[in-house]
């Protein structure tokens, strides 16, 4: 009987630990990584004094922890301690908004923002700015009413650079379509956009269809499929995201339909990467996701020490297919 | 009273059969590429992973309860077979074995914590919902965890049955847990207990039946069909995505809930889940060939969940009156 009560007692307090923290799954996880064994300890607000706080729009992406590794790389060297933080998925605009309450509520010396609804955060950054904290938004989402600077990568030029490779594989003649990983935040409309737009210049490529999947590996792969069956003679298939790139190239692999298709994508991750070298995948945009840590931090301290900075930062991208994936330049851009 | 359980249970399925005929007939009509051969191995292929899901959480809904921990306990136990595998070097039957053991053993955890500690079903799943999110995390360090090395994984589910074109493996794995599940729901103790707690939990244990045994092993099957879609799902991707999995219980529910199955207990049918499941995938997938717009196809997803129960709510009322 006391076994009993005994294993009852720790399931409750494992269950009940589990429900207590519940709202901030994704704070719970980033714990361990944002804060590494020097910092850890210097969570009092005595030592806050070389803080910043990064609100990111999402967490769990490849892409996300790239940016945090240079966020964290360029704050190590300047000696200041940064958190990090996003939602788990990149739709939750009440959570990040909470994040980024909580996050301000630690005097931070400046905080860095991407966010996934420009209006939902604006009033609390701007009130940020009117007592003297520093805002820089990255990737996406800070308007420019509310951040003294911003670094992200040109989602229009991005789209617009995978339209013009799109072209050129096919001849700057055949039919496209398109899947999306997101309908809400800018930076995904922009890659779509900047694509379709564009693609418009060329007379003889046609958009037959454009969908959206969530960045859901599994749901992209169903879409591609569903697109090829509704429109068999599609001639490339472009993805906005790692997620729809790596899931539509499962589903034409389901379909036996690589090598039919080409299929060209956006950022990376092992399994992008070992497609693309594979020639499966015709191509990819790499944005600089480190880079973009690393000067998001360098501006918000330039800020801090009151220096001159200018109101935008293009941090980048490029384009990497199996040819020159492995080049000096381009390699770095590419993480697992 | 049983008869008229019977014929109600019986003219549900009608209506949802029907129903799924009128969605395949009405997509066929639109775009004749829709009934093509391919194109319904690549329905039947999408309903794999839901499928197995609502066919777990079909048990736990039938007792009146809920599990809405069977999307995050799928990617954990995905997560911890390929940590098995890459990491610890398990060879890789014994990593996928391992993957269900896990499924299985957060699903005995749920049913242990909901009659020994008197959490709400609700609860106690969505407690395990997080817990499972967040270690799927930790466990992976928050990067996908690659089967690759395994040189037939992503075969397991893709591969062609028996070498017939298009005929996926995963459609094999959905029929047999379809039909496990068909036996142990109208075969065995098991089933019987299931409809017996959700009818009446208190006449049953009167009865003199290990209520709160049977109703662990419930949520421990629940679990380990959860591990058994975290197999089917990660040989598709060819790997093990933990930040996946929220989001799929919704579907699996709703899956069960269309195919007949009452949330208030007492009341359900494998057949029906599976039926309520490949209604799900045909519309997603005819939405998805006519190109109509992707938020549109979650509404009307919403619609057809709606009216389905309303259909059945509807033949209640006049069975009572």
């Amino acid at each position: 009987m006391k076994k009993k009560i005994l294993a009852a007692i720790l399931m409750a307090a494992m269950v009940l630990s589990a429900v207590g923290c519940g709202g901030g799954a994704s704070e719970e996880a980033a714990a361990p990584e944002a804060g590494n064994a020097e910092t850890a300890e210097t969570g009092d607000t005595a030592s806050n004094d070389n803080y910043i706080a990064m609100v990111s729009l999402g967490f769990g992406h490849q892409f996300w922890q790239a940016v945090k590794q240079g966020a964290e790389e360029a704050a190590a060297e300047a000696g200041y301690r940064i958190t990090f933080e996003g939602p788990e998925t990149e739709t939750m605009v009440d959570k990040q908004v909470d994040m980024l309450k909580t996050a301000l509520q630690n005097n931070p010396k400046a905080v860095c923002m991407a966010a996934i609804d420009t209006e939902s955060v604006a009033t609390i950054l701007q009130e940020a700015k009117a007592e003297g904290i520093p805002v820089v938004g990255f990737d996406a989402g800070v308007g420019e009413e509310e951040s003294d600077s911003k670094c992200s990568t040109d989602n229009l030029a991005a789209g617009a650079m995978a339209a013009e490779h799109a072209a050129e594989l096919l001849g700057e003649k055949g039919k496209v379509a398109v899947i999306g990983h997101s309908q809400t935040t800018i930076d995904a409309v922009q890659r779509v956009d900047g694509f379709i737009e564009k693609i418009g210049e060329y007379p003889d490529i046609e958009i037959v269809d454009v969908q959206y999947g969530e960045g859901d590996q599994l749901k992209s792969a169903e879409i591609a499929k569903s697109m090829m069956t509704a429109n068999p003679d599609i001639d490339l298939i472009y993805t906005s995201n790692e997620g729809a790139c790596v899931g539509a190239y499962n589903g034409l692999k389901e379909g036996n339909l690589i090598g039919e298709v080409l299929l060209i994508g956006f950022d990376s991750s092992a399994a992008l990467k070992q497609a693309i070298r594979d020639g499966e995948i015709a191509g990819a945009i790499t944005q600089d996701p480190i880079g973009m840590g690393r000067k998001t931090i360098e501006i918000a301290i330039k800020l801090i020490n009151g220096e001159e900075v200018e109101s935008y930062y293009d941090t980048g991208c490029r384009w990497y297919d199996a040819t020159n994936m492995d080049d000096e330049d381009i390699a770095p851009l590419l993480y697992d | 009273m049983k008869s008229i359980l019977k014929s109600r249970e019986a003219s549900h399925k009608l209506i949802i059969v029907c129903a799924f005929i009128l969605i395949f007939g009405f997509f066929s009509v639109m775009n004749p590429s829709y009934a093509s051969y391919s194109n319904i191995m690549t329905i039947l292929l999408a309903t794999c992973v839901n499928g197995i899901l609502a066919l777990g959480v079909s048990f736990p809904v039938i007792t009146g309860g809920i599990d809405i921990s069977v999307g995050t306990v799928m990617t954990f136990s995905c997560v911890m077979s390929g940590t098995a595998f890459t990491v610890w070097g398990w060879n890789i039957w014994i990593a996928i074995l391992f993957g269900f053991f896990v499924g299985a053993l957060c699903g005995a955890i749920n049913g242990f914590a909901i009659t020994k500690m008197y959490l709400p079903p609700f609860i106690a799943t969505m407690a395990m919902q997080m817990i499972t999110k967040g270690l799927s995390l930790v466990v992976s360090g928050i990067k996908p965890v690659y089967f690759s090395e395994c040189s037939f994984y992503q075969k397991i589910a893709t591969g062609e049955f028996l070498g017939i074109p298009g005929f996926y493996n995963a459609i094999i794995i959905l029929i047999v847990v379809a039909v496990i599940c068909y036996i142990l729901f109208s075969h065995t103790l098991l089933g019987r207990y299931t409809l017996a707690i959700g009818s009446n939990q208190e006449a049953t244990r009167l009865s003199g039946i290990n209520v709160d045994k049977w109703k662990i092993i419930i949520y421990a099957l629940s679990g380990l069909l959860a591990g058994v879609a975290g197999l089917v799902m990660s040989s598709r991707l060819n790997s093990a995505q933990p930040s996946l999995g929220t989001g799929y219980e919704t579907e699996a529910i709703a899956a069960a809930v269309i195919g007949g199955n009452s949330l208030s207990g007492g009341e359900g049918s494998i057949v029906g889940t599976i039926i309520g499941a490949l209604i799900i995938s045909s519309l997603t997938n005819g939405l998805r060939i006519m190109a109509v717009p992707t938020e549109l196809q979650s509404a009307i997803v919403g619609l057809v969940l709606a009216l389905a129960v309303f259909l059945d709510q509807a033949k209640k009322m006049k069975a009572g009156r």
